[in-house]
């Protein structure tokens, strides 16, 4: 069965005293109905910090930036300029919303809704942490790949609706541009399918363990080339500098959102870094440990046995720390896709061809080989595990 | 038995029903609050600032038919390929691994023949390919002139 938040909340006593005592007042059977609400209420925290998580997202990018280019940045609304995001998205549902005389209105309205509902339906299966995650589905892996295509489909629906020269080149490079690197995406990912026998982000992430050696990031050679793999082909697909070329301004005015304007070009915005944070969280999951916590801090026995902390706080605070520990690295590997941005030149629409079908392709099929092998040869243990049954078995022969 | 339970796919339909209350709501509060002065220059498509010179839906270029036949045939192996990677695992544990290494490896083989192909057809070139072959067309016109 697929866990989930309702079936971490079901385990807690209110939980089915509630589900008896609504079973009692409606007459039927109303577990999967405060399953609904659960869900219901579990997908509004996640979809409000997830917008929040956007708003900030904007803001650091602008604050880093600043950084390394020795500038201030915004400073003006709020302790630290921190409000910025908040004063930008009541100017944007100020704007005034022009859609264009020679546009296809339907397309043109649709549009961010693809982009948007894409990249929301991503968190439904984002491992937060074992218990608060939305659904551990039995295919995330494969559920994510699937979703996350959606937001092409709107990127490139935005720049063919607005019938404008500069839309529709963007629409056309952001298309084909998120089609070519799925391909070395998706392969890095069998990689550690395979290694994981599973497609199911817990499993993947129960695999791993707390400390760096226990990732995948460095369970053996192959992974370790895969991550980086997959972290560059991610970049491209969530159109991140050097691979914003659906949007270069240099040449493109902005790409495939030329013609949108409030808050039309506001959730094509909150979209994208949505997208850039769940892309970061996919790499944490699969390959830097997901939400494990150093050591079995987090663990149930350890908390309630060891340290006596009563049942359901210990629940709670094991929760906590997983949120923690997987917030921890995603915000770390976001810091890196801005620090990125800032950093390179963009690519050319050619190069980002060549890099993609000619490198990260060939690369990552050569990642899946190896993979199978290691699985093959050494049952899919670790480079560690296997150096210390070498030293066990040296120090025992003699 | 619960190997169907649908329930966990129910977050799929709220969170992408809360996308579009989003958007729908954010422009429907919006339409009270914002100004509404259409004009007919407002509406143009931005064309830097000339007039714009007829529709931008043209046809595309081919390299974009190749680029989506060659991301087709890739991803739907990387599809296939799915299943076999979860059972690896498993097999290997019942000590049919090889089995599994070895169909493993010719599938990969198959796709990394096509991918040689394409690399030598000048498929995956984004812009040798077509300009060699006008470049030799152009050349062989001249010698007959």
């Amino acid at each position: 069965m697929n866990s989930s938040v309702v079936s971490f909340f079901a385990e807690a006593p209110p939980y089915q005293m509630a589900v008896a005592k609504l079973t009692e007042i409606l007459g039927f059977d109303s577990s999967v109905l405060m399953a609904f609400v659960t869900f219901f209420l579990a997908s509004f925290v996640v979809v409000n910090v997830m917008a929040l998580v956007g708003g900030l997202g904007t803001y650091a990018e602008r604050k880093i930036s600043a950084d390394l280019q020795m500038r201030l940045g915004p400073n003006r609304v709020g302790p630290f300029g921190l409000l910025q995001f908040l004063a930008d998205g009541v100017k944007m549902i100020l704007k005034e919303d022009i859609i264009p005389r020679d546009a296809d209105r339907f397309l043109f309205i649709i549009a961010p809704l693809f982009c948007l509902g894409g990249v929301f339906a991503t968190l439904a299966v984002l491992p937060f942490s074992s218990g608060f995650t939305l659904t551990h589905l039995n295919i995330g892996v494969f559920y994510l790949l699937g979703v996350s295509s959606l937001v092409g489909v709107g990127i490139f629906l935005g720049g063919f609706s607005s019938n404008s020269k500069w839309s529709m080149l963007g629409g056309m490079r952001g298309a084909s541009q998120i089609i070519s690197y799925e391909v070395p995406v998706t392969l890095s990912i069998i990689t550690i399918v395979i290694l994981s026998g599973s497609l199911a982000f817990d499993k993947v992430i129960g695999i791993q363990g707390g400390l760096p050696h226990q990732w995948f990031f460095l369970h053996n050679p192959f992974t370790l080339i895969s991550f980086f793999v997959f972290f560059i082909s991610a970049l491209a697909e969530t159109n991140r500098a050097p691979f914003d070329l659906p949007e270069a301004e240099s040449e493109l005015v902005s790409g495939y959102h030329t013609e949108y304007t409030g808050m039309r070009f506001a959730f094509f915005a909150l979209a994208e870094y949505i997208e850039v944070f769940v892309v970061c969280g996919v790499a944490v999951a699969l390959y830097l440990g997901g939400y494990q916590v150093p050591f079995h801090l987090s663990e149930l026995h350890f908390l309630h046995d060891t340290l006596g902390v009563p049942m359901a706080p210990a629940r709670m605070l094991g929760q906590i720390l997983e949120i923690g520990s997987f917030v921890t690295k995603t915000i770390a590997l976001y810091y890196v896709v801005i620090w990125i941005r800032w950093t390179l030149p963009r690519l050319r629409v050619d190069q980002l061809m060549t890099l993609c079908w000619k490198y990260l392709t060939p690369i990552s099929l050569f990642n899946l080989v190896g993979a199978a092998f290691w699985m093959w040869a050494f049952k899919g243990e670790s480079v560690w595990t296997l150096l210390a049954n070498l030293t066990n078995s040296v120090g025992g022969g003699h | 038995m619960t190997a169907y339970n649908l329930n966990a796919y129910m977050p799929v339909i709220i969170l992408v029903g809360f996308a579009i209350i989003m958007i729908v709501g954010a422009l429907i509060v919006g339409r009270f609050i914002r100004p509404h002065n259409p004009s007919d220059l407002k509406e143009t498509v931005y064309e830097c600032g000339e007039a714009p010179m007829g529709v931008a839906w043209s046809n595309f270029h081919v390299r974009f038919y190749v680029l989506a036949l060659v991301f087709i045939i890739f991803d739907v192996e990387g599809a296939l390929m799915f299943p076999v990677a979860v059972i690896f695992r498993k097999f290997n544990e019942i000590g049919s691994g090889s089995a599994v290494f070895v169909s493993l490896l010719l599938f990969i083989g198959v796709l990394l023949a096509g991918l040689v192909y394409c690399w030598s057809k000048g498929d995956l070139d984004w812009v040798k390919s077509y300009t060699q072959q006008s470049f030799n067309e152009e050349r062989d016109e001249k010698k007959l002139a």
